[in-house]
Formats: C-alpha cells, sequence, structure tokens
C-alpha cells in the first residue's frame, strides 16, 4: 500500500520536462559543457591571464610550448593563447548579440505580417524577399566598409541580411496558432490585439525560434569570422577570425596560427549546434518523430 | 495558357524585386559619407574645392537623391552599369571579365556536392546500420562548424605546402603551353583545392537532406507495395524511392545561390581565384563605388534568375508543384 502511495502523481512543469527530454540527448549536453566551458575561458580568462594581447611579447613565429608560451606567438610576436581568450570574448558576444538583433528583427516583421495578413502581410513579406534575395556576405562587406569597422556596426550588418529566416518561421507559427480555439477565447475575452501577439500567441510560438536563434549565434560567429578574415573587422579588437586574417600570409612560416584559431571556432560553432539539436528536441517533441 | 500566364507573372514580379535591390543598394550607397567625388579626387592626389564642384555637376552629384536615383535605375535597365575610376574600365566588362572563373568553381563545385551529396544520401538510407551514416552525420558536422576559409587553408597547408600535390594559388601557370587539352588540364588542376573547400559546405547539406528523404519515402506504402511485387531493391531506389526523395534537394540546392556567392568570395580569397569575389573584395576596401553596385546588382540578379529557374526545374520533376499556381 506504501509503494503505491509513494508514486508522485505525473504532473511536471513543461520546463523539467523539456530538461529532461534535453539530458537525453547526450551529443547536446556534451555541446552544453563545452559551450559553458567557452563561455567561461571567455569571461574569466581575461582577468586570470593577465597582458594586452596586443603587446609583443617575445620573437615572432616561437612554436607553441617554447619559452613558457602554451600557443606560441605570432607574425608580430603576440602571445597566441592571450590572444585567443580575449577573441573568445569578442567572437561570443558578436555571435550573441548579432542573433539578439536578428531574432528581434525577424520576430516583430514574421509577428505583424502573421497577426494581421492582409496588406500589412503582403508589404513584409515582399520586404523580407527583397532582404534574401540580397547576397548576404557581399552586401554586409559593403556595409562594414561604408559605415566604418565598429563591433556595432559589424554586429547589425550580420543582423540586418540574416533575419528572413526567422520572421518566416515567426510568420508560420503565428498563422497556425492564430486560428487555435484558446486565441479565439481570448479575442471573444476582449484582450487587444497587443497582449495578444506578446502575452497569447508569442509565447506559443517561441520553442522553434528559440532553436533557430541558437543555431543563429553559429553562423554569426562564423559570419564575423569570414568578414574579419577579409580584413573587414575592427583593428583594435582581436576575433578569432582576425587572427587568422592577420596571420593568413606567414602559414609557411606558422601554420599553427591560423589552425588553432580555426580550432576554436569550429568547436565553438559545433558546440552550438549540438546544443540546438538538444533544444530542438526538447522543444519540439513533435518535429523529432518525423 | 495558365503556364505562360504563371511565368509572365513571375518574371514582372523579378523584375519588380530587382528594381527594389537596385534603390535599397542606391540609397545605402548615398547615405555613407563620401561620394564618387572624392574617390576621383582621391585617385588624381587630392582636387580643391572647386574642382570637387566641377566633377560633382558633371556627374550629377548636385542633383537631388531622387532625381540621382532615377538616373540610376534608368542607366541600369539599359545595361549600362557604369565606368570604374578605380580600375578606369566599365563595370559591365570588369564583371564579365571575371565571370567564367567564378562561374567554373561554382558550378562544378555545386553539381560534385549535388552528386556526391545524393549518392551519399542515397547510399546510407538504404544501409541505415552501416558506416555511411556516420559518414553523413560527420560531414553534416563539419560542414556547418568549419568556417570554410579555413578548411580552405587546412587544405592548401596539407595538400600544397607539406605534401606540393597542388598549386598554390591562381587559376592557371602562365609559364605552361601546349594546346587546349594541356591548358584545360592545367586549369582542372588549380581547381581541385578550392572546389573540394567550396563544396565541403554543400555536400554536408545535400548529404543531410537526401538522407533524410530518402528515409522517409522508404518507408512509405508505395515504395512497400513495389517491393512486395517483387521489384529488385535496385528498381525500387532508382525508378520509385529516388524520384520522389529528389524534390525537397533540388528545391534547398536552389535556396543556396546566396550562399553560394558568400562562399564564392571566401574560397577566391584563400586560393586567390581570379573571379568576381575578388573582383568585389577588392573594389569594398578601395570604395569604388559603381564596382560596388554593379557587383551587389548582378549577384541580386543571379539568385533571382536561379529562383526562377528553381521554379521551373521543380515544376518538370515535380508534378505536384505544377498544379499550383
Amino acid at each position: 500500500m506504501k509503494m503505491i502511495e509513494d508514486i508522485p502523481p505525473k504532473a511536471r512543469s513543461p520546463f523539467s520536462e523539456a530538461f529532461e527530454m534535453f539530458r537525453r540527448n547526450h551529443a547536446a549536453v556534451i555541446g552544453l559543457v563545452i559551450l559553458l566551458s567557452i563561455i567561461a575561458i571567455a569571461v574569466i580568462g581575461p582577468l586570470v591571464y593577465p597582458g594586452d594581447p596586443f603587446d609583443m611579447v617575445w620573437i615572432p613565429f616561437t612554436p607553441p610550448g617554447e619559452q613558457g608560451y602554451l600557443m606560441g606567438t605570432d607574425y608580430l610576436g603576440r602571445d597566441l593563447l592571450s590572444l585567443l581568450i580575449h577573441g573568445a570574448k569578442v567572437s561570443l558576444t558578436i555571435g550573441i548579440s548579432a542573433a539578439v538583433v536578428t531574432v528581434t528583427i525577424g520576430i516583430t516583421v514574421g509577428a505583424l505580417a502573421g497577426f494581421y495578413r492582409g496588406w500589412v502581410e503582403e508589404v513584409l513579406m515582399r520586404l523580407t524577399e527583397l532582404f534574401q534575395v540580397l547576397p548576404t556576405l557581399l552586401f554586409s562587406m559593403v556595409i562594414v566598409s561604408l559605415f566604418g569597422a565598429s563591433l556595432m556596426m559589424i554586429t547589425l550588418a550580420i543582423g540586418l541580411v540574416s533575419w528572413p529566416a526567422v520572421a518566416r518561421i515567426t510568420r508560420a507559427e503565428f498563422m497556425r496558432i492564430r486560428e487555435l480555439e484558446y486565441v479565439t477565447a481570448a479575442r471573444a475575452g476582449g484582450v487587444k490585439n497587443g497582449r495578444l501577439i506578446f502575452s497569447v500567441i508569442l509565447p506559443n510560438a517561441l520553442p522553434p525560434i528559440i532553436v533557430q536563434a541558437a543555431l543563429m549565434v553559429g553562423s554569426a560567429i562564423l559570419f564575423e569570422a569570414g568578414l574579419s578574415f577579409l580584413g573587414l573587422t575592427d583593428p583594435n579588437v582581436a576575433s578569432w577570425g582576425q587572427i587568422i586574417g592577420s596571420n593568413r600570409e606567414y602559414i609557411l612560416d606558422a601554420s599553427y596560427t591560423v589552425t588553432v584559431p580555426g580550432v576554436a571556432i569550429f568547436i565553438t560553432v559545433l558546440a552550438i549546434s549540438l546544443v540546438g539539436d538538444g533544444l530542438n528536441d526538447a522543444l519540439n517533441p513533435k518535429l523529432r518523430q518525423r | 495558357m495558365a503556364i505562360f500566364m504563371t511565368i509572365l507573372q513571375r518574371l514582372t514580379y523579378a523584375a519588380l524585386l530587382l528594381i527594389a535591390v537596385l534603390v535599397l543598394n542606391f540609397t545605402m550607397m548615398n547615405l555613407a559619407p563620401g561620394d564618387v567625388a572624392d574617390t576621383i579626387a582621391a585617385s588624381m592626389g587630392g582636387a580643391d574645392a572647386e574642382l570637387m564642384d566641377k566633377i560633382r555637376a558633371e556627374y550629377g552629384l548636385d542633383q537631388p537623391f531622387i532625381v540621382q536615383l532615377g538616373a540610376y535605375i534608368g542607366r541600369v535597365l539599359s545595361f549600362d552599369l557604369g565606368y570604374s575610376y578605380f580600375y578606369n574600365a566599365p563595370v559591365t566588362e570588369l564583371i564579365f571579365e571575371r565571370l567564367p572563373a567564378t562561374l567554373l568553381l561554382v558550378i562544378v563545385a555545386q553539381v560534385l556536392a549535388l552528386v556526391i551529396g545524393v549518392l551519399l544520401g542515397v547510399f546510407s538510407a538504404r544501409h541505415p546500420n552501416g558506416v555511411a551514416k556516420y559518414f553523413v552525420t560527420l560531414f553534416a558536422l563539419f560542414g556547418y562548424a568549419a568556417p570554410v576559409f579555413w578548411t580552405g587553408i587546412l587544405l592548401l597547408i596539407g595538400f600544397s605546402l607539406k605534401i606540393p600535390l597542388f598549386p598554390v594559388a591562381g587559376m592557371s601557370d602562365v609559364t605552361i603551353e601546349g594546346g587546349f587539352f594541356v591548358k584545360a588540364l592545367d586549369i582542372a588542376h588549380h581547381m581541385v583545392l578550392p572546389v573540394i573547400t567550396l563544396g565541403s559546405i554543400f555536400l554536408a547539406l545535400y548529404s543531410r537532406l537526401s538522407r533524410a528523404s530518402m528515409l522517409e519515402v522508404l518507408g512509405s506504402d508505395y515504395v512497400r507495395t513495389a517491393k512486395a511485387k517483387g521489384l529488385s531493391p535496385r528498381e525500387v531506389t532508382l525508378k520509385h524511392a529516388l524520384k520522389n526523395a529528389l524534390p525537397p534537394v533540388v528545391t534547398l540546392a536552389g535556396l543556396q545561390f546566396s550562399a553560394v556567392i558568400s562562399g564564392a568570395v571566401l574560397v577566391e580569397t584563400v586560393f586567390s581565384w581570379p573571379g568576381l569575389g575578388q573582383l568585389a573584395l577588392t573594389s569594398i576596401l578601395a570604395r569604388d563605388t559603381p564596382t560596388i553596385l554593379g557587383i551587389l546588382f548582378f549577384s541580386a540578379l543571379v539568385v533571382i534568375i536561379g529562383n526562377l529557374l528553381t521554379d521551373l526545374v521543380m515544376r518538370m520533376i515535380d508534378p505536384r508543384v505544377r498544379g499550383r499556381a
């Protein structure tokens, strides 16, 4: 008799259910651990590992491990480990803030189009298509070169060319959810449009958007790396892509100055995409069965 | 008749979209500080205020924005992309000079990625417990997470510097003499690494999707029926399943035109491939406005035409699309 009493009724919050689903995806958990470690390095690293990454500390092209420089020095004799630690902060910051810009524009456009339909949708979706035919990298290269290569401008440029995908997902979700009964009920209850969009529909439309946003962080890091590889970057800030770009001509002398930062980008983006997969399992369990 | 109306509708819409692109590009260039007169003055080694005014008047830069915009759209619609003061050549000429190199690289990379990707996807779907599955997963992860320029540099270090199998840069060796066949072989030799680099991103995409698509089709009733009536596995795969598994892959490939252009810019920079991407980077760094506008317009044109063609191909291979307007 006691045993039956011991089993609690199965009423779990959606949050713990999602967490359970995420935990079952081992690759995603590993990805999350890696990602958290990289974030920790980016936050704590600059405090623990002293020195300006731009200082010349030793003879250029000192191989890794010699003279106490774990990663060696680059073509200007800068400590590569210090550059990598500071680069982690820059690359992650740009990745996350560009994803925020992308999602903000995307949700706004998609929500308005999917909720109001009619001419609003027509205009916004045409705008989305316009941004979809733009050559993304070229367009953001032009923006950065015209308006100055600051971190802010790079972030905005990445956001400006990346939002259409988010807008399309949001619109599709809004079009589906706005026809559901609980929305009709809320509408009948006199809920105003603004609250209907933000408090009734948006929370239920979020799961696929969150997955997309997570993946956007990875794409934005890659995008920024590409831009700074091409030299379209703030020369006073060392992102991982910039380390590769500035050392590219010396791969004969020291290939590690190019391979190591690349590994950093690769592992970070890989971890993010694994976490994205896990979030997908956790938040869209129905999609997974398809 | 209905098909012609649809095509006409699509073309009109594409033309309007293209004009919108022109307006957006021109407005953006106009919002930025500095103008063509500055570029010309810089190339002359400086000019005083009076001369600057003269240059501005000559190029219509003193006109109101809307007049300039109208004139620009008019020029582009009559196939005049302007003149580059940086290269001292008409922009159209510059673009068409570099187009063949980029087209060669992009088309070969895409075709290879598509063919190998579909083969790999189909093979791993037919042997769900085999090793191919891990290959597809591995490719997909690598193709997504590795920066394409880094892949290129790694290949360059490995197969050009450490093991000198392939040339380091460029598209051909000027010292090589011989007939057409020898030169073609030389270009092919130069192409190997750039093509692998560019193709790697798309191979990942196509192999993953064709695997998923094939798995779905292989589990459907009509495939079971085909098997039940005694067709060989090969016939079922090729004649029944593949036909229905392909459309999503083609749609995805058709959506990649913009990504292909982005990839080409990076790959061309790594391998000093003399194509449009190099032209774009140089003109952007030099702030050569007419060339930048020309390339932006041309790229958008490629994407729009690419989308139209994809639509057409879909109509040919997927009868379900034909029914829709």
